[in-house]
């Protein structure tokens, strides 16, 4: 198991560029599900339709 | 149709003369990449000689991207674009004469002066030639892209850093095909098929160009 | 030419939401499973390589985001050609959200790539054709996200976007063949990393597996980003309020 992971003397540059992989994804699937919270959370206070601009 | 097109492309033209400051501004602009380039590089005369084309080729794109924004944004400002885009003149011919108008005034005083700026940088005499070639084909290509980006993004809130990051991309095999022509030249290989590429490249942005240009000032302007 | 109706029902906004939520899912599970197999494939089942040894395991996740990149740009491009030409408001909404989304495999590619590149080439960054040619389109990916915030008006930015993305198409290719071009002309610089027949099949499965789990959650990323887009856009609708409300008592 050590073995594998020393990825033959490469484990660094492999699992980092998976690591790095998984950051990206994980931001690409965290990004809209948090605009959607957002979202969620904004509504309600303000059922109007155009108050875009409203500083806070 | 002729007549709006010889109309336009002649109030481009005086105006252009009117403030003929504003005529030496691509100029000034790309010696002045010249000059910053030189001092960072060093004065050392072979080094300088085996950059030349390149430097003076950045600085040509910039000098253009810096002028790009003078294009339509003053046509949209005081409201004459508009009136273009309902004009009973098909757009693609107006587009044609503005272009052929900022080319006229922008890009040809620096196609003049280029092959001077870069035998200030130690060019070698047998790349002179084929510098200029690669100037005249590949212009009017990158007349055309700057063209589109600018018309996209003339109704957008901040114009220039915009235009940058939407243009250099786009242009990046004319500059490869354009240096690639230069270095052949230097090293004796024929020049003849990117010269030839280049061309091609240029004849379909005169084609397609005013069309897509067209399109892309009406979609920005509602 | 005419769209048949089906597409035109799936262009409400509505019927979108709903048939992507019921959807995503799925593709979500889908493209999990497989790239847990792809994984195990290329990391645990797939020999070493004889040249690279074990440094080659990067190519599973290289390769895929790499083939991803460009696909999503063609899948963009082909949503901005409906959005044009048949005026879909929502092909306009899915070339905007399909944007970062590629943007991202784009810089997994140049990132993994780089990493790779430190113990092949010994520098963290060479300009080879492909990985320049990637740096390219990342910056076309980028032009598309800022045009379309440049506007105050939403619309007139999305419609800008679209005409970028296709122009942009047009040119992918020319900068693919340009840059190859390119290298050729300055020899002596590159190593090949990978051929492609010298990859043994044991090897290859693994990567198609993860092609596919790749363009699987592309979509599923996509559908997420475009509902959420919806939500956005038609806030203070009735079918969003309705939506809402039964979030909140469900």
């Amino acid at each position: 198991m050590a073995e594998w992971f020393a990825m033959g003397g490469y484990g660094g540059y492999v699992w980092g560029a998976y690591l790095a992989s998984f950051i990206v994804l994980a931001w690409d699937i965290v990004a809209p599900w948090r605009k959607r919270r957002e979202l969620r959370r904004r509504r309600p206070a303000r059922p109007s339709r155009r108050s875009e601009h409203t500083p806070t | 149709m002729m007549r709006a097109f010889f109309a336009l492309l002649g109030r481009d033209l005086k105006l252009a003369m009117r403030r003929r400051f504003d005529l030496l501004q691509p100029l000034y602009f790309a010696l002045l990449v010249c000059l910053l380039t030189t001092l960072a590089i060093g004065p050392e005369p072979a080094l300088l000689g085996r950059l030349a084309a390149a430097v003076t080729w950045i600085a040509v794109l910039l000098a253009l991207l810096l002028a790009l924004d003078g294009l339509f944004r003053p046509d949209a400002e005081d409201g004459s674009l508009e009136l273009m885009l309902t004009a009973p003149a098909p757009l693609p011919v107006l587009v044609f004469a503005k272009v052929l108008a900022f080319w006229l005034v922008v890009m040809l005083p620096l196609i003049v002066c280029a092959p001077l700026f870069a035998s200030m940088l130690h060019l070698p005499g047998t790349q002179w030639l084929p510098l200029l070639l690669t100037l005249l084909l590949a212009t009017p290509c990158l007349a055309w892209l700057g063209a589109i980006c600018a018309a996209l993004t003339v109704q957008a809130r901040r114009g220039g850093a915009l235009l940058a990051l939407l243009l250099l991309p786009l242009t990046v095999p004319v500059l490869i095909a354009a240096i690639g022509t230069v270095d052949a030249a230097l090293q004796g290989l024929p020049m003849r098929s990117p010269l030839l590429l280049l061309g091609a490249g240029a004849i379909a942005a005169c084609s397609i160009g005013p069309f897509a240009c067209a399109v892309a000032l009406r979609l920005g302007l509602r | 030419m005419k769209l048949p109706l089906w597409f035109h029902r799936l262009g409400s906004p509505p019927t979108f939401y709903r048939f992507a939520g019921r959807l995503m899912p799925w593709l979500y599970v889908l493209a999990a499973g497989l790239t847990l197999w792809g994984l195990y494939g290329g990391l645990v089942l797939a020999p070493p390589d004889y040249q690279q040894s074990d440094a080659f395991r990067i190519i599973y996740v290289h390769v895929p985001a790499a083939w991803m990149s460009m696909a999503g740009y063609g899948l963009m491009a082909v949503c901005a050609f409906i959005a044009l030409v048949w005026r879909m408001k929502l092909a306009e909404t899915m070339v905007l959200t399909a944007a970062p989304i590629g943007a991202a495999f784009t810089l997994m590619t140049l990132v993994t790539g780089s990493i790779w590149g430190r113990p092949m080439w010994g520098t963290w960054w060479d300009w080879d054709p492909r990985l320049t040619s990637e740096l390219v389109l990342f910056f076309l990916y980028l032009g598309v996200i800022a045009l379309a915030q440049a506007f105050e008006d939403r619309r007139a930015g999305a419609r800008a976007a679209c005409f970028l993305a296709l122009v942009g198409i047009v040119n992918v290719p020319i900068v693919h063949f340009a840059v190859k071009w390119w290298n050729s002309l300055h020899q002596g610089s590159t190593i090949r990393v990978f051929s492609e027949s010298t990859i043994h099949s044991s090897m290859k499965w693994p990567l198609l597996v993860l092609a596919i789990a790749a363009y699987l959650y592309f979509i599923a990323s996509w559908m997420a980003r475009t509902r959420v887009a919806l939500l956005e856009q038609h806030a203070g609708t009735d079918w969003v309020q309705a939506l809402t409300q039964g979030d909140r008592h469900g």
